[in-house]
């Protein structure tokens, strides 16, 4: 298949439609507009495909809902505030085993904020986000590419564990343009039992998240956990970049990614030998895999576009066996990689 | 040869109903499950409960069902309806549920014209959670939340919901019926039946609001209840077609080219 240069909100939306999606709603909001735009034109071209500009965020994620109810994939889109709109569905849809894919094009908060790229939903999307006992997979792709992969991944995801599962990047990823090379969709395999598409002749079946029954919640609670549980074993993903001789390593997701790897290439000039791990899904967090890392470094610097949400995770993952240093920019800064490789530069020297 | 006049209805399920005595939720299962019988759409029919007394209605109704969020029922229904628009899907709800958190859900949806029904149970109160004033709550009438009764300055009026819904360009029909006499309950069957047929020819998007007893709540007796529907709440909320397109939109379709 040919390359093809395109914006990260259309790669998603593209992505997306050929994943199969067939069922997308929206509502306006920067810096994601381009995607609802991309599905307002494109998934009405193919066979079944339904696009509905909703009156809210919130009733954007109970349209997926119920479209995802009756058996289609299904997909909606935002940006921070209209992802805090939308937890409410979110956490139903995890209730219900519903499978969907929500899309959080990150801008600056808290509140309205800014439509600056920003990083600040991190604990929302990895702590579940809505109420009660729950958790979403949360993937955070760093390129065009892996816009395009995750994405049709997603899809995969969601079926395979019916659960809601979320996109996190930000806007800088959402308007970026990069060449991306479109994967083979794999056929998908979801149950028709899991669907509700009228009785028949049959019996009958209801979709609930009310269980009112106390040991029916609770065993309800801990099925979820047990899935969740399995999701923590299989799914974690990251890279690693440069870490065979590294003696410290930037921990960054995303955008941030991104400016670690310009930072690392500067310092490297300057002989700090320095490697980056990358957490690819945030939610399951790579955990094992990054503890695994402190075997051979004892330094880590958490880089964030916040003021220090997965710094939280890597302290978790490390359990003190290495140092963790952090440095953030909230509110929507970005900071070059040249500011960047100056800090780390300064928290290198600190130790020696 | 004898005939069957009066059965249990096929869709309905045979659990003991948890609605309080005298509450109008039952009866309105009820005739709607007849009406899925009669129009032979039980295989096909998909209901939407809300959050509030009718949140089990999955323990009556032997249709598929999908429980919605609260006042979120209009854009589960939308979703579902647009993914098979061969399907009848009708969307359950209070006044609390459609009227207030509902209401951006339910008005869109009707704007849009979507191709469901939406069966609006009016009692005037919050029933599940306890008696608090509803949007539809009637001036001076006294509620676990307005101790004093409804004031206008402070708490605005009581929300006329097909009245609104008929200046509604996407609606195409909209009725307003009561379950206090018998009469009107045939009448309320009737109506059902009308919109789900709009549904299935089509047309567009239906309500059907209906005044509902609530006992309990009122703290009146099966009796009076019926009573203050006819009298009090059917006085602020008149009964009555608000709107109906389905003719026009027949001939419309009917016209040649």
């Amino acid at each position: 298949m040919n390359k093809v240069l395109m914006s990260g909100n259309f790669v998603i939306g593209e992505a997306a439609i050929r994943a199969g999606c067939r069922f997308y709603a929206g509502y306006p909001i920067t810096p994601q507009n381009e995607l609802t735009e991309y599905m307002a034109e494109h998934i009405r071209n193919a066979e079944g495909g339904v696009f509905i500009q909703s009156e809210s965020e919130i009733a954007a994620i109970n349209m997926i809902a119920g479209a995802s109810a009756a058996g289609i994939r299904v997909m909606t889109s935002s940006s921070s505030p209209g992802i805090s709109l939308k937890q409410e569905g979110i956490s139903s849809m995890a209730a219900c085993e519903l499978p969907g894919i929500i899309v959080n094009i990150m801008r600056g908060g808290p509140g309205l904020g800014n439509i600056r790229p920003s990083q600040g939903d991190y604990f929302q999307a990895t702590r579940g986000g809505g109420h009660g006992d729950y958790r979403t997979i949360v993937l955070a792709p760093a390129s065009g590419q892996e816009l395009a992969d995750l994405t049709m991944d997603a899809f995969d995801l969601a079926d395979k564990y019916r659960t809601p599962v979320m996109i996190l990047a930000d806007g800088m990823m959402g308007q970026m343009m990069e060449p991306v090379i479109f994967k083979k969709p794999k056929p998908r395999h979801y149950n028709e039992k899991f669907m509700l598409r009228g009785a028949g002749d049959g019996k009958s079946k209801f979709i609930r998240g009310l269980l009112l029954d106390p040991i029916d919640s609770e065993e309800h609670n801990w099925k979820l956990f047990r899935k969740y549980e399995i999701i923590k074993k299989n799914e974690p993903r990251f890279e690693e970049h440069r870490i065979a001789d590294a003696e410290a390593v930037i921990v960054a997701y995303g955008t941030a990614a991104r400016i670690a790897k310009g930072a690392i290439k500067r310092l490297r000039e300057h002989n700090l030998k320095l490697g980056l791990f990358r957490p690819i899904s945030l939610w399951p967090f790579p955990e094992m895999q990054l503890r695994s890392l402190a075997a051979q470094v004892k330094k880590f610097i958490v880089f964030e576009m916040s003021t220090g949400q997965m710094l939280e995770d890597v302290r978790l993952a490390l359990q003190g066996y290495a140092d963790v240093e952090f440095h953030g920019r909230p509110g929507g800064a970005v900071p070059t990689p040249a500011e960047l490789a100056n800090v780390i530069s300064k928290i290198c020297d600190k130790r020696d | 040869m004898s005939k069957i006049v009066f059965q249990h209805p096929r869709s309905l399920k045979h659990n003991i109903f948890h609605y309080c005595p005298g509450c109008g939720h039952s009866i309105v299962h009820r005739i709607t499950c007849e009406v899925i019988d009669e129009m032979g759409i039980r295989g096909i029919t998909i209901g939407v409960p809300p959050a509030g007394c009718a949140v089990l209605a999955y323990n009556y109704f032997d249709v598929d069902m999908i429980e919605a969020p609260h006042g979120r029922g209009p854009a589960m229904a939308s979703g579902i309806k647009r993914s098979l628009p061969d399907r009848v899907v009708f969307s359950y709800q209070g006044d609390g549920d459609l009227a207030a958190i509902g209401m951006a859900e339910s008005f869109h949806a009707a704007n849009r014209g979507e191709n469901i029904t939406i069966i609006f149970i009016n009692n005037a109160v919050y029933g599940m959670t306890g008696g608090q004033m509803a949007p539809t709550t009637m001036l001076n009438q006294r509620t676990t939340t307005s101790p004093l009764g409804r004031k206008q300055q402070l708490d605005g009026y009581p929300v006329k919901v097909s009245e609104i819904f008929s200046k509604i360009g996407g609606a195409t029909y909209i009725e307003r019926c009561s379950v206090s006499s018998p009469l009107h309950v045939n009448k309320t069957k009737k109506a059902i039946k009308k919109a789900f047929q709009c549904q299935i020819d089509g047309l567009g998007f239906s309500m059907v609001e209906v005044l509902s007893m609530c006992p309990t709540n009122w703290k009146m007796s099966s009796v009076d209840s019926c009573k203050w529907i006819d009298d009090v709440l059917g006085k602020e909320f008149p009964l009555g077609v608000y709107k109906d397109e389905i003719a026009a939109l027949q001939n419309e379709a009917e016209a040649p080219a």
